[in-house]
C-alpha cells in the first residue's frame, strides 16, 4: 500500500457537500451509470470546468466539513478522476468512513488551507500524517492513524473490499477462488 | 467515571464494561438495511447473519421512474428471496426507511444499529444509537458486527416554553444557525431539557433526523412515556431505556431557552445559513414550488398543520405545492382523516410516500433559476435538481403557508 503521495493541489472551501460530488438529478437518479461517466459529473455545480482538468496523482485540499451531507461515495469519483489523496481542515464522518473503505487516502490536518495555495505541489504521508508544501518548504502536522486500528487495518488493505475478502476467507464464508 | 448514552451502549455491544472516547471497538449490531445484498452476493457469501434483522425498502426511485431502476428494484425482490429477508417492503405497503422501519419495529431503546442513507441518525429520536454504514453494511450482513470509534459526546439542553406553533425544525434550525452545521462533527449529541420532554415524538424525530445536518454519528434522546407509547404496537422484544450518568463526560453542553424562538427559514445552500421567517417575508422571496415531504417533515401532525393552514384556501397562482407522506402509514391516516383532501383542495399534487423530490431523483426535479421552499433537510447546491435553484428550509406550517402566499412568509397569522 502506497502510503506517501505527491502532487499538485487543487483547493477547495468549507462544507463540500456530497451533493457536489454525487449530484443526486444526474447520477444517484440513475443506477447503472458508468463510475467514469458519473466521475465527470463530480463538482460540476461549484466548478464546471474541474473534473475535465484533473491528472491523475493530483491532490485535493479542502476547508471544514468536508463530505457534509448525504452517505453518497464521494471519494468514489473523486478516485476514478486519479486524485491520489485528499487533505481537509475537516471531514464528516459518512464521508470518511467512505474515503477509507475506498481506499482514497483523507488526512484531517486542521490549518492546510493556509498551508499551500492551489497549484503547488504538495507531499503527504498518511500513516505519519506529516504534510508538506515542496514549493515553500513549510510543513503541518495532521491526524494519523491509530497502528492496529480498524481504519488501519483498512487502510493499509488498500480498502474496505480487500480486507473484508480476508475476514470472509478466515471465516470459511468464501473459499479462497471463489470470489471477484 | 460515568458514561453517556453512546458510551454504554457501545460498551453494551462490545461485551466491555465501559469504554471512553476515541477508542474503537467492536460491536454486536442489532440490525441493518438490504443496501449491500447485490454485493455481497458478488463476493460468493451464500447466506446473511441474520434474515430477520436485515430491513429493505426502496424509497429513492419509488415506484421505478426508469428501466434501469425497475431492473434494480427486481434485482432486490430476487435478492430477498435468496437470502430470506423477512422485513421486504413492496410499493404501496412501504415508504422513506427512516419512518417505514421503526413503524415495523426496526429500532428498539438501547439498541445500536447502522443502516443505510445518511439520515440513519432518525432512529435517535428512540434511545437507539443509529447511524449510517454504506460499505461497512457488508461487515454487518456478513459477521453481524462493526467497528466503531466511540465519539465524544456533546449535551444539547433546550429549556423554555415551547411556543404553540413552534415544531422541531424550527428548533434544529436555530440549533444550526447558532452553533454552525459542524459543531456535531464525529459526536454523539444528547437532547434534553424542558421543552424536549414538551416536545411530541414526531417533533423531536425531526431534531434527531437532522442530526447528520450538525455533523452527528448519532443525536439520542432520552426513552419517555412518549417513546413507550408509540413503540407499545410495534415492538414486542424487551428493551431498556439507556440513560447517561449524573457524572458522565461530555466534551460540551449547550443551552437553548425556546421560549422567544420564531419560526426560522434555511437560505440557500446551507442548512445552517438560517434566518428568521419573519426575515424571509421582509425580504420578498417568491416561490416556484412547495414541497411538504421527506424523513424530516411528512409525518401525521406534519400533514395536519399544513392541513390546518391550507383549509378553505388556495395554493397561489404559479406556485405548485407537493404532498409526499413520509410512508403509506401516514399517508393511509392522513386520508382517513380528511387532511389530504383538504390539501387537494388547495390545490396540492398529493404524491405516495417517496425520497425522489428531496434528492433531486424524480417526482418534483426543480429546473434552472427556481426557487423551493420545503420541509426536507438538505439546501446544498444541486440537491433538489438544478446547480441553480434555490431551495429554502423550514417546518411544514411555513411551507404550507409560503405556498399560499406565493412567497415565503411567517405562517403565525395563518395559525390564529
Amino acid at each position: 500500500m502506497e502510503t506517501v503521495f505527491s502532487g499538485r493541489a487543487w483547493k477547495f472551501g468549507d462544507k463540500i457537500s456530497t451533493d457536489l460530488m454525487v449530484p443526486g438529478s444526474y447520477v444517484l437518479a440513475r443506477r447503472n451509470i458508468d463510475p467514469m461517466e458519473a466521475a465527470q459529473y463530480c463538482m460540476r455545480a461549484n466548478r464546471p470546468d474541474w473534473a475535465a482538468q484533473v491528472r491523475p496523482g493530483d491532490l485535493l485540499i479542502a476547508g471544514r466539513n468536508f463530505g457534509c451531507g448525504s452517505s453518497r461515495n464521494g471519494s468514489e469519483p473523486l478516485k476514478t478522476l486519479g486524485i491520489g489523496a485528499v487533505i481537509v481542515e475537516s471531514v464528516s464522518r459518512i464521508h470518511l468512513r467512505n474515503a477509507i473503505n475506498t481506499g482514497l487516502p483523507t488526512l484531517v490536518c486542521p490549518g492546510i488551507l493556509g498551508l499551500a495555495e492551489e497549484g503547488q505541489t504538495l507531499r503527504v504521508d498518511i500513516l505519519s500524517g506529516k504534510v508538506a508544501n515542496l514549493d515553500t518548504g513549510a510543513e503541518l502536522q495532521g491526524d494519523s492513524w491509530e497502528e492496529g486500528s480498524p481504519p488501519y487495518q483498512i487502510v493499509m488493505a488498500g480498502g474496505f473490499m480487500p480486507f473484508f475478502q480476508e475476514k470472509l476467507r478466515s471465516a470459511g464464508l468464501i473459499t479462497a477462488a471463489g470470489s471477484e | 467515571m460515568g458514561m453517556t448514552i453512546a458510551e454504554k451502549v457501545l460498551a453494551g455491544h462490545a461485551g466491555r464494561q465501559s469504554v471512553r472516547p476515541g477508542e474503537y471497538v467492536w460491536c454486536k449490531v442489532d440490525a441493518t438495511s438490504g443496501h449491500m445484498l447485490r454485493a455481497l452476493e458478488r463476493l460468493g457469501v451464500e447466506r446473511v447473519w441474520d434474515p430477520d434483522r436485515v430491513f429493505i425498502v426502496e424509497d429513492h426511485l419509488a415506484p421505478p421512474p426508469t428501466v434501469d431502476a425497475a431492473n434494480s428494484a427486481t434485482e432486490m425482490r430476487r435478492l430477498v428471496k435468496k437470502y430470506g429477508i423477512t422485513n421486504f417492503f413492496e410499493f404501496g405497503r412501504g415508504g422513506i426507511l427512516h419512518q417505514l422501519f421503526p413503524e415495523n419495529g426496526m429500532i428498539a431503546p438501547g439498541e445500536l444499529i447502522a443502516m443505510g442513507d445518511s439520515h440513519s441518525t432518525s432512529g435517535g429520536v428512540f434511545n437507539a444509537c443509529v447511524t449510517n454504514s454504506a460499505m461497512d453494511a457488508l461487515y454487518i450482513l456478513a459477521f453481524g458486527e462493526l467497528w466503531f470509534r466511540v465519539p465524544e459526546s456533546v449535551k444539547v439542553v433546550i429549556d423554555g416554553n415551547l411556543p404553540s406553533w413552534c415544531v422541531g425544525k424550527d428548533v434544529i434550525l436555530e440549533i444550526a444557525r447558532d452553533l454552525g452545521t459542524d459543531f456535531g462533527l464525529y459526536k454523539s449529541i444528547e437532547y434534553t431539557g424542558a421543552a424536549v420532554r414538551q416536545m411530541t415524538l414526531a417533533q423531536r424525530w425531526t431534531i434527531a433526523n437532522m442530526g447528520v445536518e450538525v455533523g452527528a454519528k448519532f443525536a439520542l434522546f432520552e426513552c419517555d412515556e412518549k417513546t413507550d407509547e408509540w413503540l407499545s404496537t410495534r415492538v414486542s422484544r424487551p428493551y431498556e431505556p439507556v440513560f447517561a450518568d449524573g457524572d458522565a463526560q461530555y466534551e460540551t453542553t449547550h443551552r437553548f431557552d425556546v421560549s422567544g424562538l420564531e419560526p426560522m427559514v434555511a437560505f440557500p445552500h446551507d442548512p445552517g445559513n438560517v434566518h428568521p421567517a419573519r426575515t424571509a417575508q421582509e425580504t420578498g422571496i417568491p416561490i416556484d414550488q412547495a414541497f411538504l415531504g421527506s424523513c424530516t417533515n411528512a409525518r401525521q401532525e406534519d400533514l395536519e398543520v399544513a392541513a390546518r393552514v391550507m383549509k378553505g384556501r388556495k395554493v397561489a397562482p404559479g406556485v405548485r405545492m407537493l404532498v409526499s407522506p413520509a410512508s403509506q402509514e401516514v399517508y393511509r391516516d392522513a386520508l382517513k382523516a380528511g387532511w389530504l383532501e383538504i390539501l387537494a383542495d388547495a390545490g396540492c399534487l398529493v404524491e405516495h410516500s417517496t425520497c425522489g423530490p428531496c434528492f433531486g431523483g424524480h417526482l418534483g426535479v426543480l429546473g434552472d433559476g427556481e426557487v423551493c421552499i420545503s420541509s426536507s433537510n438538505r439546501n446544498f447546491q444541486g440537491r433538489m435538481g438544478s446547480s441553480h435553484a434555490q431551495v429554502y428550509l423550514a417546518s411544514p406550517a411555513t411551507v404550507a403557508a409560503s405556498a399560499i402566499a406565493g412567497r415565503i412568509v411567517d405562517p403565525r397569522e395563518f395559525l390564529a
